[in-house]
């Protein structure tokens, strides 16, 4: 069956329009299993503190990237913090995004922490969001030891 | 040093939805640069190409074009970064001594993908992944953190976009050539406050190719080839969390060493063109900093002095950039092959006049977490 006019369009040239389906799993390793740990069964956020530098990792690593040297304390950091740097996504595409845009997102440093976190913000209007604002981490009820355990931060009132 | 040159360019014309196919353009763009250094394919000795399998859709994408780059009978390798490493690599190749006419290839079809879904996938699965994080709204969060610690405007920053789109009108191979007002770029439509649609780069398809030789190779065959004086690349944190996205660390410590090996002491004086990846209008003022055009947070007040125009003492994107064309592997090589064309004094309509050092940027990584620089000269 010849090719039709229609399916060339104006370049005179086809379009193979298809899907990658790319199933996968990935190991969160040690210090991201116990990390997700504490969030899922006691809704406490836990760093790992390099015994070089001092720098409170959060997520943990279990390696100081700066100093290159293994990290095995474990603090706890607060759940509150300070927001560094904030957006408004307002563009939708689909199958990425964990909410309907728009949806605000920062980077927290939380008390005690060195490295930000970057996660959602909520309970806020756009228009109120303020770099240097007072966060506190909101868990779901419902935990399923994944980076959405943490539900959004939440503007702190003094 | 003068031990390698770069002897032949090319570039397609960038362009939204290019009918051609993967091979097709590295093909156009392999041949264009055999007749610009005056070599045919037999004169190759070895190929770098640079395809990223995610851009691409394929699994080992650069297999797929060995025929149309003329290299599978002969040495060749992927590099799977912006373009200027798969110059970095080309050179590599050439200074080894293995080889003396290097080809390097850089194509995108960021058109055939979704580049949301393809930029979601730099971030880390276990992590931020999951917050829909993209090129766009995580340099947003860059962009803020810029303007809120160094006291940079949206303005300034919109100001790039102007300069860029305008500068674009005088290039045959740029995406987005447009006369706009700082006005249009801040009322341009908000896809992550603070990014404009107008503070971005647009979807565009397109490949370059560079060929590259050892001295006596160049010096043979051409009167005034154009000399890589220095290269010089660094990589930051790879989580967003672990740096200060207002800081160019990594930058200035590329730069230094390319500028080292250049020989390279006052950059404002002694570079007469910049080519830098401006994927977002903020991006450039930032890049201006770390490669040592003006001082820390500064990036704002020099693009207010009209330095890095087409009229000013240094001017940073004749090309438009990459706001104008932004054909994701291939954006960096680009940059490359528009300073070798400033260089020959072969720039036409945006040629800068009498131009003998140029520099070119490329970056890799979310928020620039890698950067490469590349000074030229003649
Ligand atoms: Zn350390």
């Amino acid at each position: 069956m010849a090719v039709s006019s229609e399916e060339l369009g104006n370049t005179g040239t086809l379009k193979y329009p298809s899907r990658i389906r790319l199933p996968y799993t990935w190991h969160a390793g040690k210090a991201g299993s116990r990390f997700y740990q504490e969030i899922k069964d006691h809704c406490k956020i836990w760093g790992t503190k390099c015994p070089r530098c001092g720098w409170v990792y959060v997520p943990p690593r279990e390696t100081c990237p700066r100093c290159f040297l293994d990290i095995d304390e474990w603090v706890e950091v607060g759940d509150a913090g300070t927001l560094l740097t904030y957006t408004i996504t307002r563009y939708s595409v689909p199958g990425i995004q964990p909410h309907e845009p728009p949806y605000a997102l920062g980077i927290i440093k939380l008390d005690g922490a060195g490295s930000g976190l970057v996660h959602l913000l909520g309970e806020i209007e756009p228009e109120d969001i303020r770099v240097g604002m007072r966060v506190q981490a909101v868990f779901r009820e419902v935990r399923e030891g994944n980076y959405l355990d943490i539900k959004y931060f939440k503007p702190l009132r003094s | 040093m003068d031990e390698v040159a770069i002897i032949g360019v090319a570039q397609t014309r960038y362009q939204r939805d290019n009918p051609a196919s993967h091979a097709e353009m590295a093909y156009e763009v392999t041949r264009k640069a055999l007749e610009d250094a005056g070599l045919t394919i037999d004169d190759i000795d070895n190929t770098v190409t640079v395809c990223n399998d995610f851009w691409d859709g394929r699994t080992i994408s650069c297999m797929t074009i060995t025929e149309a780059t003329g290299s599978h009978k002969v040495p060749t390798t992927n590099v799977e970064g912006d373009g200027t490493y798969g110059a970095l690599m080309g050179a590599m190749r050439l200074l080894s001594g293995l080889h003396e006419v290097t080809l390097v290839v850089a194509q995108s079809k960021v058109s055939e993908g979704i580049p949301a879904v393809i930029t979601n996938a730099m971030f880390d699965p276990v992590y931020e992944r999951s917050l829909g994080l993209d090129a766009i709204n995580s340099s947003a969060l860059q962009m803020r953190r810029y303007m809120s610690k160094y006291g940079i405007t949206e303005e300034q920053c919109a100001k790039v976009s102007v300069k860029n789109h305008k500068n674009a009108k005088s290039n045959p191979y740029a995406h987005m050539p447009l006369d706009i007002t700082v006005d249009d770029v801040l009322k341009s439509r908000v896809l992550a406050d603070p990014i404009k649609l107008l503070d971005t780069s647009p979807v565009s398809d397109g490949a370059c190719a560079i060929i590259m030789a050892v001295d006596e190779v160049a010096k043979k065959r051409y009167s005034k080839p154009v000399w890589i004086r220095g290269i010089g690349h660094c990589a930051d944190a790879y989580h967003l969390g672990d740096r200060d996205l207002a800081e160019v660390d990594a930058l200035v410590s590329a730069a230094r060493r390319a500028y080292s090996m250049a020989g390279i002491q006052d950059p404002v004086r002694e570079i007469d063109v910049a080519e830098v990846y401006d994927a977002f209008s903020y991006m450039e003022l930032m890049w201006m900093e770390g490669l040592g055009f003006c001082g820390r947070g500064e990036g704002g007040a020099m693009i207010d002095s009209g330095m890095t125009g087409m009229n000013g003492a240094l001017p940073v994107n004749p090309s438009g950039g990459v706001l104008s064309a932004h054909p994701v592997q291939a954006a960096g090589l680009a940059r490359i092959a528009e300073a070798v064309l400033q260089l020959r004094g072969k720039a036409d309509a945006r040629q800068v006049e009498g131009a003998t050092v140029a520099l070119a940027h490329g970056i890799e990584g979310a928020c620039g977490q890698g950067h490469c620089v590349f000074v030229l000269g003649r």
